[in-house]
C-alpha cells in the first residue's frame, strides 16, 4: 500500500499507466515494476522455478530472486527481467512466467505437493529406470515443468549497441563509499567513471532514512550526483551494471539504454555492452542482506528487511499494514522504527537476541524465532514457537553478505572475516582494484565514508595523482554486526535458494550422500546455479553444509563467482555482429558489375568472388561452367584475380630473402621476369604457392593464394624481424591497393592489343615474363602467366581504375566472341591442368607428396629445408599427387570421397588415399579429379574404387597423371 | 587485456596473434635435420609461471613481439621488439 508523504523516488504527479497479467494498473513515475505491484497490495508476482511456488517481491535491486517477469509481448517479449528493476513506463506490458493456465491457478503446483520426490539429486534418482524413458517421458516432461521464463522463437531483432570506454579511475557502485572517492578521485584530477547499476546514484542512501552532512541522505547525494556531473573530468552511468572483471583493468559494462524509454526513436539501442578500460578501480558494490532459512519462509509477503525500508522511503510503499519484523539486530529495529514512522502497524519483532531492546507500541519477542508461516497466496500468519500471529507481511534481517563477485573474477576466493562474519575481498583479488565500503564489511555510513576517501588515495597513487585533503561529511557512525542466524531448525521445507528451489533439506541430503565438499553440494543442488548465482542465498547454504559436515564456514570453503554479475542478454554482447556484421566483407572492384551480370557470388575467405556469369538459356550452374571453360580454351575469358595476395619486397636483401622463404631459388630471376614459386613451413610442408616477378634490382611482387594472404604475410614478417632481423629488406602488402584481372584464350593477346599502348608479342613479353604497359592512359603492369594452362595474361591497375577496366575487358572479350569466367570454370580449368590449390595444400602434404620435389633447391637453405629431408617425409609409399578419371564416361567423382584397392573392403584400415578436387571436365567429357594415393605415381593406369560413405556412391576410378590436357604446355608458352 | 606495444603504445588484446614460444627465434644452424631441428620444432616449456612467447601486432604495425607473461595471472611483465631480442 502507497504511504502518504513519503517516497522521495517517485512524482506523484505523474501517474503511469501499465499492465499485469492482462490487468490495467498505475503506478507513478519513478516506480519499479515491483514497487507499483506492491502499492497495490499485489503480493503474487511469480511461480517458483521447480514447485512451482507462489512468491512475491522479496528485494529491492537486480539481487531479487522471485520476481522474474516477462516484459513485452510477441516476438520483442523478454523474459526473465526482475520487476525490482523494470521501470515504470506508459503502456508497459508485462506478465508472470512459470505458470500454467495462470499464476492464481497453476496446475504444475501440483509438483509442490510430490516435493519429497523432486530433493536434491532426484534427476538422478527418479528418473533412471526404465532406460528409454528417459528421452522420450521423463526429460521433455522436466523440461517443460521446471524452467523460467520463454524466449519467443523469433529473431530476435531487439537493437543492441557495444562501446568502449577508458579512464584513470573506474568506481563501481554509488553509495556513499562510491561516491565519495569518485569525487576525491575527480578532484584529484584523475579521468572518472562511476558505474551505478540503479537509476540514480546514492545506493543505499536512497533507501534509509538517515542524515549526511547534516541533510537527508538522499538529497546529499542528489547533491553529490550534481556536483559530479559538473566536472568535465567525470562520467556517470547510471542504469550500468558492471558484469566481470578481466585482465589488466578491463571491464565488461551491461548499461541499460532503452528499455525504461517509451517508445525509443530507432536508433536507440536497448542495451550497451562496455568494455571498460580503468587504470584503477575502486569497487564500492556495497553489501546484500540475507534472508533467514525458516519453515516456509517464501511465502508472498515476506520481504528482506532492508528492502522493506527501501520501499517505504523511496517509493513510499509499505508491504502490508500489519509487519512483522523478524531479525538478529538492529536492522530489524530500524524496520520497525522506520514503518512506524511512516504509520504502519508493526505489532511483532521477533528478535533472535536474548537482550533485545525494547520498543514502544510493539511486542519484541526476544531470544525467539520465526518458525513457520501460513497463507498460500499471501503470508497470513507466523508461528513463533507454540504462538500464531496474524500479520499480512514480514520483514526478515539476516545480516549482510558483502558483495564480493567482481573480485573473484580472476580466480582468487574471497577470505573469512570473523569479526562481520562474511567473506570479505582477498587482498589483491583483482590487480588494480581496491575494493572499499560494505563490500569489505564496512556497515556504517560513516565508516564508508572514510573508507572511500582510503580507497581514492590508494588509487590515486596507483595512477601518479596526488589525493587532495578533503573534509569528511558527517554521518552515522557504528554498526553492530550481529550473530548470524543461518537457518531455523524444523521438520518443514525451509528455503535457502528462491529462484532454484534449494532447501535446507537438501543440503543435508547432499552432505549426507556425501557430497561434502562445497562445489559438490553446489551441483548435486543446484544450490546458486540460478541466473542470480545465490546473491543473498550461497552463504547460508554453506552455513548450512558447515553445520551439517561438522565443519567452520571457513573449512568448508566457499564456491565461486564468475562472470556476469547480472544476466547479459547474447545480443548484447555480440551486439553488430548480426548478419553482414558477422565478418568484414571484402569485395573487389569487379563485384558490383559481376552481380549486376547474375553472378551468384561465393565466399573465398572473406573475399566475396563470382561463381559463374549465367547467360539466357542456361538452366544449371553446370551450364554457364561447361560454357565458360569452352570459352577460355576457344576464344578468351577475364576473371577477378585482386583477391590473391600481394606482397611488395624491397631491399638490398630482398633477392636473398626470397631465397630463404621459397624452397627454389629466386635470386636468378632477373627484372622483367617472373617465376613460380613453392613455400614451405619451418616443419617440411608445403605453406602456400603463387609466382614472384622481380620489378627491378632489389624490387620483387609476390603473389600469395587468396587464402594465405594473411598468414604468408605475417610469415615473412617473422622471418625479416626475428630470423635475419639484420638483413635489408622490406615488405608491404599491396593487395587492396590493385585491381588484377586474368585475360586468357587462344585470342586472348589479341583482344589484350586492343586495349594496350604496347607490343606485346612473345619477344616483347615472352611466357612469365612482365611489362609496365599503358592501358587507356592507366599505367598498369602486364603479367604473361597462366593459371588455365591457355595463353594468359594478368594485367593489374591501381585499384581505382579496377571497376573501369573489368567493364572495358568484358566488353573487348565479348567483341572476341568470350567473356567473364567465374570460380567454377577457373577450378574446372585448373584441374584439366593438374595445378594445386589449397585443396591439395592444405597443411598435410610435401613438395615430394605433390611432385615437386625438385624445386626444393638443394644448392641453398630455405625455411623448411632440414625438416623437409625427414626420411619419413620423403617415402615413395606416401600419398601422393595422382589424376582420376571414372571408367565409365558418366561415372561420378566426389571430393572428399576415400580410395581403395580393388578387392579390398571399403573400410579405413584399407584406406588408400582421397579425392581433393573434381570438376566436370568439357574437354575430356567426363568427370575429373585431382587426389592422394599410397605410391600414386607408381600406380598410374590403376583402377581402384572411389567410396563416398556419407553420399553413399562408389565409382570405379582409373589413376592417371594429374596433368589432363596439353602436358608439355604449349598453349601457354604460345 | 591491453598489451603495450612499443611502437603503438597500449593496445586491446585483440589486435594482437600469438605464435608461442620465443624458442622459434633460435632457428638452428645447418640443412641438416639434427637434435637441434627436433627440439626447435617440437620440443616446448607449458610453464605455470613466466612465459617468454612470441606475439605480433597484426592488427597494428605488424612488429613481431617477445611478450613475458605469467600464465597463472595473464600479467604482462614485459614487452619488445623481437628484432631487437633477436640482434
Amino acid at each position: 500500500m502507497r504511504i502518504p508523504g513519503l517516497g522521495h523516488g517517485i512524482d506523484r504527479n505523474r501517474k503511469v499507466g501499465f499492465s499485469f497479467n492482462h490487468r490495467r494498473l498505475t503506478g507513478f513515475g519513478g516506480d519499479t515494476v515491483a514497487s507499483a505491484l506492491l502499492a497495490k497490495d499485489i503480493k503474487l508476482v511469480a511461480r517458483s522455478f521447480k514447485y512451482h511456488r507462489p512468491r512475491g517481491v522479496m528485494a529491492l535491486g537486480s539481487e531479487e530472486p522471485n520476481a522474474l517477469i516477462t516484459v513485452g509481448t510477441g516476438d520483442a517479449a523478454m523474459p526473465n527481467l526482475r520487476a525490482t528493476q523494470v521501470e515504470l513506463m506508459a503502456g508497459l506490458k508485462t506478465r508472470s512466467q512459470n505458470a500454467w493456465p495462470s499464476i492464481e491457478a497453476d496446475f504444475l503446483a501440483v509438483n509442490d505437493f510430490v516435493s519429497p520426490f523432486l530433493s536434491a539429486g532426484f534427476y538422478y534418482k527418479t528418473f533412471m529406470w526404465p532406460r528409454g524413458f528417459w528421452e522420450k517421458l521423463y526429460e521433455p516432461f522436466i523440461r517443460r515443468a521446471a524452467g523460467l521464463g520463454k524466449l519467443p522463437m523469433a529473431h530476435d531483432l531487439t537493437p543492441h549497441e557495444k562501446a568502449f570506454a577508458h579512464c584513470d579511475v573506474l568506481v563501481i557502485g554509488s553509495g556513499p563509499t562510491g561516491l565519495i572517492a569518485a569525487w576525491a578521485a575527480a578532484e584529484a584530477g584523475a579521468d572518472v567513471i562511476l558505474c551505478e547499476e540503479d537509476t540514480m546514484l546514492g545506493g543505499r542512501l536512497l533507501h534509509e532514512n538517515e542524515e549526511v552532512d547534516g541533510t537527508a541522505g538522499h538529497l546529499w547525494a542528489a547533491d553529490m550526483s550534481e556536483r559530479l556531473a559538473a566536472m568535465p573530468n567525470v562520467r556517470i552511468m547510471t542504469r550500468t551494471t558492471v558484469t566481470g572483471a578481466y585482465d589488466t583493468g578491463v571491464y565488461g559494462a551491461l548499461e541499460r539504454v532503452g528499455r525504461h524509454v517509451f517508445s525509443p526513436d530507432e536508433a536507440l539501442p536497448m542495451e550497451c555492452f562496455w568494455r571498460i578500460t580503468a587504470r584503477a578501480t575502486v569497487l564500492a558494490a556495497g553489501a546484500l542482506e540475507r534472508p533467514i532459512a525458516f519453515e516456509n519462509n517464501d511465502r508472498p509477503g515476506i520481504l528482506l528487511s532492508a528492502a522493506t525500508r527501501g520501499y517505504l522511503h523511496r517509493y513510499g510503499v509499505a508491504p502490508g499494514s500489519r509487519v512483522a519484523v523478524f531479525g538478529t539486530g538492529p536492522d530489524a529495529h530500524r524496520t520497525a522504527r522506520d514503518l512506524k514512522a511512516a504509520g504502519v502497524e508493526v505489532p511483532y519483532l521477533v528478535d533472535t537476541r536474548s537482550d533485545a531492546p525494547a520498543l514502544e507500541d510493539t511486542e519484541v519477542i526476544s531470544g525467539a524465532r520465526v518458525t513457520g508461516t501460513r497463507g498460500r497466496k499471501a503470508l497470513r500468519s507466523i508461528t513463533v514457537g507454540a504462538r500464531k500471529l496474524e500479520v499480512d507481511a514480514l520483514a526478515v534481517a539476516g545480516g549482510w553478505t558483502p558483495s564480493v563477485h567482481l573480485t573473484c573474477h580472476m580466480n582468487h576466493r574471497p577470505v573469512w572475516d570473523e569479526g562481520v562474519q562474511a567473506f570479505v575481498p582477498a587482498e589483491g583479488a583483482v590487480p588494480g582494484m581496491v575494493p572499499a565500503g560494505a563490500c569489505r564489511g564496512v556497515y556504517s555510513t560513516a565508516g564508508c565514508l572514510q573508507d572511500g576517501l582510503r580507497a581514492a588515495s590508494d588509487v590515486l597513487d596507483m595512477v601518479g595523482l596526488t589525493p587532495l585533503s578533503l573534509a569528511l561529511p558527517a554521518a552515522e557512525n557504528g554498526a553492530e554486526v550481529p550473530t548470524p542466524l543461518w537457518h531455523v531448525p524444523g521438520q518443514g521445507r525451509a528455503w535457502l535458494d528462491f529462484q532454484n528451489d534449494v532447501t535446507v533439506k537438501d543440503v543435508k541430503l547432499a552432505a549426507a550422500e556425501n557430497y561434502a565438499s562445497v562445489e559438490h553440494m553446489k551441483r548435486y543442488t543446484t544450490q546458486g546455479m540460478a541466473p542470480d548465482q545465490g546473491k543473498n542465498s550461497n552463504l547460508n547454504a554453506l552455513a548450512v553444509l558447515a553445520e551439517a559436515t561438522g565443519r567452520s564456514i571457513p573449512e568448508t570453503g566457499t564456491t565461486t563467482f564468475r562472470p556476469p554479475y547480472v544476466p547479459v542478454a547474447l545480443g548484447a554482447i555480440g551486439a553488430g555482429a548480426r548478419g553482414a556484421g558477422f565478418a568484414p566483407r571484402r569485395l573487389t572492384t569487379s563485384d558490383p558489375d559481376s552481380r549486376a551480370m547474375g553472378a551468384p557470388m561465393i565466399e573465398a575467405g572473406l573475399w566475396f568472388r563470382p561463381s559463374y556469369f549465367p547467360r539466357s538459356g542456361e538452366t544449371h550452374w553446370r551450364d554457364s561452367c561447361d560454357r565458360e571453360v569452352k570459352m577460355v580454351r576457344e576464344t578468351v575469358g577475364v576473371t577477378d584475380v585482386s583477391t590473391l595476395g600481394k606482397i611488395d619486397i624491397q631491399g638490398a636483401d630482398a633477392a636473398r630473402f626470397l631465397d630463404l622463404v621459397y624452397a627454389n631459388k629466386f635470386s636468378t630471376l632477373k627484372p622483367g621476369k617472373a617465376r613460380y614459386g613453392l613455400m614451405l613451413r619451418e616443419d617440411g610442408h608445403v605453406m602456400d604457392d603463387g609466382t614472384t616477378a622481380c620489378l627491378g634490382d632489389g624490387h620483387y611482387m609476390m603473389t600469395t593464394t587468396t587464402a594465405a594472404a594473411g598468414p604468408v604475410m605475417s610469415h615473412l614478417e617473422f622471418v625479416a624481424q626475428c630470423l635475419v632481423p639484420d638483413w635489408d629488406v622490406h615488405l608491404i602488402s599491396a593487395t587492396e591497393q590493385w585491381a588484377q584481372f586474368a585475360v586468357a584464350g587462344p585470342m586472348a593477346r589479341a583482344m589484350l592489343e586492343t586495349l594496350v599502348d604496347d607490343a606485346i608479342d612473345d619477344a616483347t613479353l615472352p611466357f612469365m615474363g612482365w611489362m609496365d604497359v599503358t592501358v587507356g592512359g592507366v599505367a598498369g603492369r602486364l603479367f604473361r602467366i597462366s593459371f588455365s594452362g591457355e595463353m594468359g595474361f594478368e594485367i593489374a591497375v591501381p585499384a581505382r581504375y579496377g571497376a573501369s577496366l573489368f567493364r572495358l575487358l568484358i566488353a573487348q572479350a565479348g567483341a572476341f566472341g568470350g567473356g567473364a569466367y567465374g570460380m567454377e570454370a577457373l577450378n574446372v580449368l585448373r584441374i584439366e591442368k593438374g595445378f594445386i590449390t589449397h585443396s591439395e595444400i592444405h597443411g598435410r602434404v610435401t613438395a615430394f607428396d605433390v611432385g615437386m620435389e625438385g624445386m626444393v633447391s638443394k644448392k641453398k637453405d630455405c625455411i623448411g629445408f632440414a625438416a623437409s629431408r625427414r626420411e619419413g617425409l620423403l617415402r615413395d609409399d606416401r600419398e601422393r599427387l595422382i589424376g582420376l578419371k571414372p571408367v565409365a564416361k558418366d561415372g561420378q567423382l566426389l571430393a572428399g570421397a576415400h580410395l581403395f584397392t580393388q578387392g579390398d573392403k571399403p573400410i579405413r584400415v584399407n584406406d588408400q588415399g582421397y579425392v581433393t578436387s573434381v570438376g566436370y571436365s568439357p574437354s575430356l567429357g567426363c568427370m575429373i579429379g585431382l587426389g592422394f594415393l599410397r605410391s600414386g605415381p607408381d600406380r598410374i593406369g590403376e583402377r581402384v574404387r572411389m567410396v563416398d560413405h556419407l553420399r553413399k556412391v562408389t565409382t570405379e576410378v582409373e589413376i592417371c597423371a594429374p596433368v589432363f590436357l596439353d602436358p608439355e604446355g604449349e598453349r601457354a608458352r604460345g | 587485456m591491453l598489451i603495450n606495444c612499443p611502437f603503438c603504445g597500449p593496445r586491446d588484446l585483440r589486435e594482437f596473434s600469438i605464435r608461442g614460444a620465443d624458442v622459434a627465434l633460435d632457428r638452428p644452424e645447418g640443412t641438416e635435420w639434427s637434435e637441434a631441428w627436433q627440439d626447435y620444432l617440437h620440443l616446448r616449456e607449458n610453464p605455470a609461471g613466466v612465459s617468454q612467447e612470441l606475439w605480433q601486432h597484426t592488427g597494428g604495425c605488424g612488429a613481431w613481439l617477445v611478450v613475458t607473461r605469467d600464465t597463472r595471472t595473464h600479467e604482462i611483465i614485459s614487452v619488445r621488439s623481437a628484432r631487437e631480442a633477436a640482434t
